[in-house]
């Protein structure tokens, strides 16, 4: 197992080498740089500037320079966000942006098992038609609705909950993204552990368990779930690195500190540095979870072998 | 002795059914399937026709309606009819009588010092509330009546934050979404049904190398490429659309290269090989035919992602732009006018809920129907 780890780490080096390659290389290709106003500045400040944030070397040059930053664990200077480097905006924004997508997923996981069991034990009644429904109405509503729904409804009609804003202390501020975050991802999971669950229902093992007598609690919840969690798990791997690294438009209608806005605007802006540093940090925590989840189905499956 | 043939009655010829007969016959037993069906057709007739056929152009401003809550009622209420007039009156600066509304049509007496210019007509004109002005001039020129149409105009939804009709565009916006959801949707999948049936049928190396390019694609943040194409090409309707079949067509290729491999070791393609039958002419008429099954059913949960994709870009400002506009604009400008005017995001909100439950319905109940398990 340890071996089989490894060598998953080892594999990743040349991804993640290539993924940084291409997404220093496009980027760079955009037309327009970091410094571009509407008006156009002087040409010798511009010479300065470009000097200043070693622009002016060749590309490759460039790109070794960075390669060697990086693994010096340097990300670089913000373009755009001036006196910022990039580490100090992760070092704020990245504890936010896990913070509320490890409660938001830890939500999905719980929450949508058990719906997604509970409708699968009780196939075509009202609670199973209520969670296929909520399901339904979970993945087909966009976020961006959501959002701002909750928020007005929460936060102003009713006046429970902060409209927007963040606090690191209070939790009260936490709940409404965290819920905006988790509805697609229960209702998904739902979906996902209710189909297999019914699937596992019916197979030999679990009507193996039933002949011993077990009770149903035990025979759900030990031996059809283990089999029915597979599908969920490994859709859970890429969800879980979306969710931690943040989301543009959570974070933009609730007014976040997150990292998930600086994709998005380091793009537009052409802050190379700060574009370069979120594909580095989405595509670690992909690979990370796509691993992790490699070992929860060896774990859950005991017939996955990887030695 | 004779033997007399029984009369044996010619048996009814066995009517074969296809495949995709089957699926049809079990897709109309599904009532969901049906009648998501049935309000995409009517969608997207709205969204082909809508625009021409409705009183109000998308991109006509209304100064003076705007943000007016949605209602059944005619604009202007009947309140404001006489106050509006009179306004206007007061601007032609002739002499009135009290004015007198009957039924759409509003008349009042006018005198005035000098011969009654027919120009102040024109503060008339170019009121939205009032049409085709009438000045009925006496002998002398200097006294008439001046009768105007009252124009009633419909808001069903309301208006917008500058005064445009929400119906019409929402009309505009469920045009743009389902043809850059339906367009981006076959983009992913030429370009995923080709590569992956190369991949799976090719094999070996080129399958490995192929796979991998897959697979690093996969690890991008899949708006990067969007955000890129879009910076790259400057905003328009056909980046859009291609970035979007640019990011989705992975999945797709994937699931037929999945389907290749196993069909390629199936007797019917070895018999085309045997028969001498080229590669291509084997992946165009026996590969990748097989691989359609699944391949419909990602498609049509393909076409809701693309739109979601679409909305997303349009509320992050990078997707169509205004007078044009697409759900997701709507949906972004009604966010951002919700305290005062919640119509603004509900009916847009609605209507995009509406197009993606009906298009999982249909996903799902072509998936159901399709799937050779269930016979």
């Amino acid at each position: 197992m340890l071996i089989y780890t490894l060598r998953r780490l080892a594999s990743a080096v040349p991804t993640v080498f290539v993924i940084i390659t291409l997404t220093f290389f496009m980027i760079r290709m955009a037309p327009g740089g970091p410094f571009d106003l509407e008006r156009p500045i002087d040409p010798l400040i511009m010479a300065n500037l470009n000097r200043a944030y070693n622009l002016d070397a060749p590309l490759w040059s460039q790109y070794l320079t960075y390669l060697s930053n990086l693994l010096h664990g340097d990300l670089g200077p913000s373009f755009t966000k001036r006196d910022f480097s990039v580490n100090d905006l992760f070092a704020v924004g990245l504890p936010v942006s896990i913070l509320l997508g490890s409660l938001a997923l830890l939500v999905a996981v719980v929450l949508g098992t058990i719906l997604g069991a509970w409708a699968a034990i009780r196939q075509n009644s009202g609670v199973d038609y209520a969670v296929v429904g909520l399901a339904t109405f979970g993945i087909t509503t966009p976020n961006f609705v959501v959002a701002p729904l909750l928020s007005l409804l929460f936060g102003v009609v009713l006046g429970w909950l902060p409209a927007g804003g963040w606090s690191n202390a209070n939790p009260a501020y936490w709940v409404l993204p965290i819920v905006t975050l988790a509805l697609p991802q229960v209702a998904v999971i739902a979906r996902l552990v209710r189909g297999s669950t019914i699937e596992a229902l019916r197979s030999n093992h679990v009507r193996t368990a039933r002949a011993y007598g077990l009770p149903t609690r035990v025979v759900v919840g030990v031996h059809a779930l283990r089999a029915a969690m597979l599908p969920a798990v490994s859709y859970l791997g890429p969800t879980a690195a979306g969710l931690l690294t943040g989301s543009v438009v959570v974070e933009t209608i609730f007014g976040i500190p997150g990292i998930g806005r600086y994709f998005v605007q380091g793009a537009l802006g052409r802050d190379y540095t700060l574009v370069m540093g979120t594909v580095v940090v989405i595509a670690i925590f992909v690979i990370f979870f796509n691993l992790v989840v490699d070992l929860v189905y060896a774990w859950l499956d005991p017939r996955v072998r990887y030695d | 002795m004779v033997v007399q043939p029984l009369p044996l009655d010619e048996p009814p010829p066995v009517a074969g059914r296809s495949l995709w007969q089957d699926a049809w016959i079990r897709l109309r037993r599904n009532r969901a399937a049906v009648a998501s069906m049935v309000v995409l057709v009517l969608l997207a007739l709205v969204g082909i026709f809508g625009p021409a056929l409705w009183p109000h152009p998308y991109n006509r401003v209304y100064p003076q309606f705007v943000r007016v809550p949605a209602s059944l009622e005619a604009y202007p209420r009947a309140d404001t009819i006489l106050p509006a007039f009179e306004r206007e009156l007061r601007r032609t600066r002739l002499d009135a009588g009290p004015p007198v509304l009957e039924g759409s049509e509003i008349t009042v007496e006018v005198r005035a010092d000098e011969a009654i210019d027919p120009r102040v007509l024109r503060y008339f004109e170019r009121s939205d509330l009032f049409s085709n002005p009438r000045l009925d001039l006496a002998e002398d020129g200097r006294s008439g009546t001046i009768a105007v149409d009252v124009q009633r105009l419909h808001f069903f939804f309301g208006t917008d934050a500058i005064g445009r009709d929400l119906v019409a565009r929402i009309m505009i916006g469920v045009r743009i979404s389902l043809a850059i959801g339906i367009l981006a949707s076959f983009m992913a999948l030429v370009l995923g049904v080709t590569y992956g049936a190369v991949s799976g049928y090719l094999g070996g190396r080129v399958d490995n190398v192929m796979m991998r390019i897959v697979d690093i694609l996969y690890s991008l943040p899949f708006i990067f490429f969007v955000i890129l194409m879009v910076v790259f090409f400057g905003r328009s309707l056909v980046i859009i659309f291609i970035a979007i079949g640019f990011t989705e067509w992975l999945d797709m290729a994937r699931i037929v290269r999945g389907q290749t491999l196993s069909l390629k070791r199936q007797e019917f393609v070895q018999a085309a090989e045997a028969l001498g039958a080229t590669r291509l002419g084997i992946l165009t008429r026996h590969i990748i035919p097989n691989t359609l099954g699944p391949v419909v059913v990602f498609v049509t949960l393909l076409v809701p992602k693309a739109i979601l994709l679409e909305s997303l870009l349009s509320f992050l400002g990078l997707g169509v732009q205004d007078p044009l506009t697409s759900l997701g604009l709507l949906i972004s400008e009604g966010a951002a006018n919700m305290r005062g005017a919640l119509w603004l995001l509900i009916w847009p909100a609605l209507t995009l809920t509406l197009i993606l439950f009906a298009l999982n319905f249909l996903g799902d109940g072509l998936r159901d129907s399709l799937d050779p398990k269930d016979r």
